[in-house]
């Protein structure tokens, strides 16, 4: 197990890898809490509500969430691939890869946005006289739908930011061959993101 | 000093691009699945197929995009940890919910 860093000239930097990413990965874990408890009040709301769940997620648009599922996936694989990219030094590639999957990000809140102001231009907004008009259990589910989703993408803006800061490291050279832990976390996020969305994507648009 | 040698990190991992594009059609493929599962009544099933699907594609996520197949033992006994966590919260919720 030899290490490019063992193979240097005696440079001595202290350096920790498995330690940083280990550091990242106890985040997403508190990242997991944080939409855990959520996805806990909409097991037992719909517990509570079966039926007007089901009408809930037939008012949502499928094949928009479809879109976005695959954008997600393939954003995905991008920032993946991106760090095969620097381990093998294909410092340009890295950073087309990355760039992509920020250019993904924004496809899909773009997305978002449209399925969003559609729901608001037909009455359907928290507190709208609309949907209060509607049985408890609608209320409920758009409710969980909103907070969810919209956690969801800020998430989605938080880690399109993160990675255009990865960006400027890879061009900078400071994300260089052997030193990407930077980029390992960024994308570590980035998943996290994508994981969140596969688990929301079936719960809203699918289950009815 | 094999422990130094360890804080330096780094034991490469260097995953292909091909092996990342098949793990992606495996997700994209269960993506189709899961929709064309939708459409279909299944009744009380539909929620254990899609979490099911759901939780395949997360995995898939997970040990390889995620690398967690390629790190240290740790991170996984960690992880597994925090899954273990978060279904010992929903379950005793859902106990404390049906005895009220």
């Amino acid at each position: 197990m030899t290490t490019p860093a063992a193979a240097l000239p005696h440079e001595h930097i202290h350096r920790d890898d498995v330690g940083s990413r280990m550091g990242m990965w106890l985040f997403l874990f508190t990242e997991l809490i944080l939409f855990g408890g959520m996805f806990v009040a909409y097991a037992v709301y719909r517990f509570d509500h079966p039926a007007e769940f089901e009408l809930g997620a037939k008012e949502l648009d499928t094949l928009i969430g479809t879109i976005n599922t695959m954008v997600l996936l393939t954003s995905s694989l991008t920032v993946a691939m991106s760090i095969t990219a620097i381990q093998r030094g294909k410092k340009n590639v890295s950073l087309l890869l990355v760039g992509i999957t920020i250019l993904l990000a924004l496809v899909f809140l773009v997305n978002k946005y449209f399925e969003w102001h559609h729901k608001f231009e037909t009455g359907m907004y928290p507190q709208s006289p609309e949907l209060l008009n509607k049985p408890p259990g609608e209320i409920l589910y758009f409710g969980l739908y909103f907070v969810m989703t919209g956690l969801h993408a800020l998430h989605v803006i938080i880690g399109a930011i993160v990675l255009a800061v990865m960006m400027v490291f890879i061009h900078r050279s400071s994300i260089n061959k052997n030193s990407y832990v930077k980029l390992e976390a960024g994308a570590l996020y980035w998943h996290l993101v994508d994981i969140i969305w596969i688990f929301l994507f079936p719960l809203f648009y699918l289950i009815h | 000093m094999t422990e130094h040698e360890h804080q330096h990190g780094n034991e490469v991992h260097v995953v292909s691009y091909g092996r990342y594009v098949l793990i992606w059609l495996g997700l994209m493929g269960l993506t189709a699945a899961t929709v064309a599962l939708a459409g279909i009544d299944l009744g009380r099933w539909i929620v254990i197929t899609a979490l099911t699907i759901a939780s395949i594609k997360g995995l898939l996520v997970l040990n390889v995009f995620m690398h967690l197949k390629f790190e240290d033992r740790v991170f996984r006994i960690f992880a597994i940890l925090a899954g273990v966590i978060l279904l010992i919260f929903i379950s005793l919720v859902f106990f404390d919910y049906a005895f009220h």
